[in-house]
């Protein structure tokens, strides 16, 4: 008796959730229309070298009073990119004329793998890198996510996505494919875009638009 | 030889980078005679190379016997200055370098690592050598790219706009367009 009880409780639990991830399935990539204007708590992934280039790219053309507060989040290894962002949200302070400190905050996240690193050790360092992304995500619940790889994004995105399942923060999650990719996407692009993650998923050339129809193309950002 | 008639040779720098890669090959490419003579033969005087994370140190030469002036380093925080004073760049395939050559305007030749596993980069070189704003070659054919090159025949680059993408961002979360 009792354990059919649990049986019943459980399947019911996993139709709801079943149910709850079509119904996101449904309703991520649709604009959200007829909300205010108002602003939105932004985290911004830094994924070293040209990607950072290319999302301060970004970042300086964006209203930073729809985007706000912002957080940089770039790997534990990266020491470059968010001192970039630094730089880059000074000179905004420089031209308002006023100080706007508590707009931005600056993070740094584990890696679950670094370049030529074993896979054995990977698993464990794949374990605590998750763990630190949720703790960060439950943290900040950001409702903006702006990424464009490398893999660091791909567990945000991810714990982004079970935030919306679950109910606890409904976030856009916009993703933008390197310049660097003209004819394939990246893995962390295909992975976000198969899998319906992404909100929106932008891209540099036409051939991938044409390959990927899902996708906006924006053409060149660099 | 190749001295001019006065004997005061106007400095024209070659400079080669890697970024923060290791690219042996290309260091080593342009270590050999074939490429330091070509680079003569076209009228550069100095060779300078940002050999990055790679182990393989090339020869310096104070170019006494009318030969390149050859230096090298790893790191430098000033990039972006060798970049401007360079009249040649030769670099390796980032995306990064490779903009921020083309938007100070010089001329171009991109260097694929033929040793890297996933090369994507040759995507983009391969593209943007195909639009003719830089020149696309492997470390061993080097010599032949800078003897052959005419760079008053390289397009310059409009370098491009994010807008379109905030504008989509800004739509799509429910702002109006301003």
């Amino acid at each position: 008796m009792a354990f059919g009880s649990v049986v019943a409780a459980l399947t019911a639990l996993v139709l709801l959730i079943l149910i709850r991830f079509l119904y996101i399935l449904r309703w991520s990539g649709k604009p959200l229309h007829g909300k205010s204007r108002r602003t939105y708590s932004t985290l911004i992934v830094l994924g070293s070298g040209g990607h950072t280039a290319e999302m301060l790219n970004l970042l300086s053309v964006l209203q930073k009073d729809r985007f706000t507060p912002r957080f940089y989040i770039a790997a534990a290894t990266d020491n470059m990119s968010l001192q970039k962002a630094r730089v880059m949200e000074d000179s905004l302070i420089d031209v308002a004329g006023v100080k706007v400190e508590e707009t931005a905050k600056y993070l740094q996240i584990y890696r679950s793998r670094e370049v030529g690193q074993s896979y054995v050790t990977s698993v464990w360092t794949t374990l605590v890198a998750t763990a630190h992304a949720l703790y960060l995500m439950i943290l900040l619940r950001p409702e903006v996510i702006l990424c464009n790889g490398p893999g660091t994004c791909i567990p945000l995105c991810a714990i982004a996505f079970l935030f919306k399942v679950l109910g606890i923060r409904w976030s856009s999650i916009f993703y933008m494919e390197s310049i660097a990719r003209v004819k394939r996407l990246s893995l962390s692009g295909l992975l976000l875009y198969k899998l319906q993650v992404a909100d929106q998923f932008f891209v540099q050339w036409p051939e991938l638009q044409r390959k990927y129809p899902r996708a906006e193309y924006v053409g060149c950002l660099m | 030889m190749g001295d001019a008639e006065d004997g005061v040779r106007p400095k024209r720098t070659a400079f080669v980078t890697v970024g923060t890669t290791c690219f042996d090959a290309l260091v080593r490419a342009v270590d050999t005679r074939e490429v330091q003579q070509e680079l003569s033969a076209r009228g550069y005087t100095d060779l300078v190379i940002q050999m990055g994370r790679g182990t393989y140190t090339p020869k310096k030469s104070n170019g006494e016997d009318g030969s390149l002036v050859v230096d090298y380093f790893t790191f430098s925080p000033s990039i972006v200055d060798y970049l401007r004073s360079a009249s040649l760049v030769i670099s390796h395939a980032g995306s990064g370098s490779i903009f921020e050559t083309l938007r100070l305007g010089k001329p171009l030749i991109v260097v694929v690592n033929e040793d890297l596993m996933d090369n994507h980069q040759t995507e983009l070189a391969e593209e943007l050598a195909e639009r003719k704003h830089l020149y696309c070659a492997r470390p061993q054919a080097l010599y032949k790219t800078i003897a052959d090159m005419d760079v008053e025949s390289l397009l310059p680059y409009v370098s491009g706009d994010a807008a379109p993408v905030a504008k989509h961002i800004n739509r799509f979360l429910g702002f109006s367009d301003d």
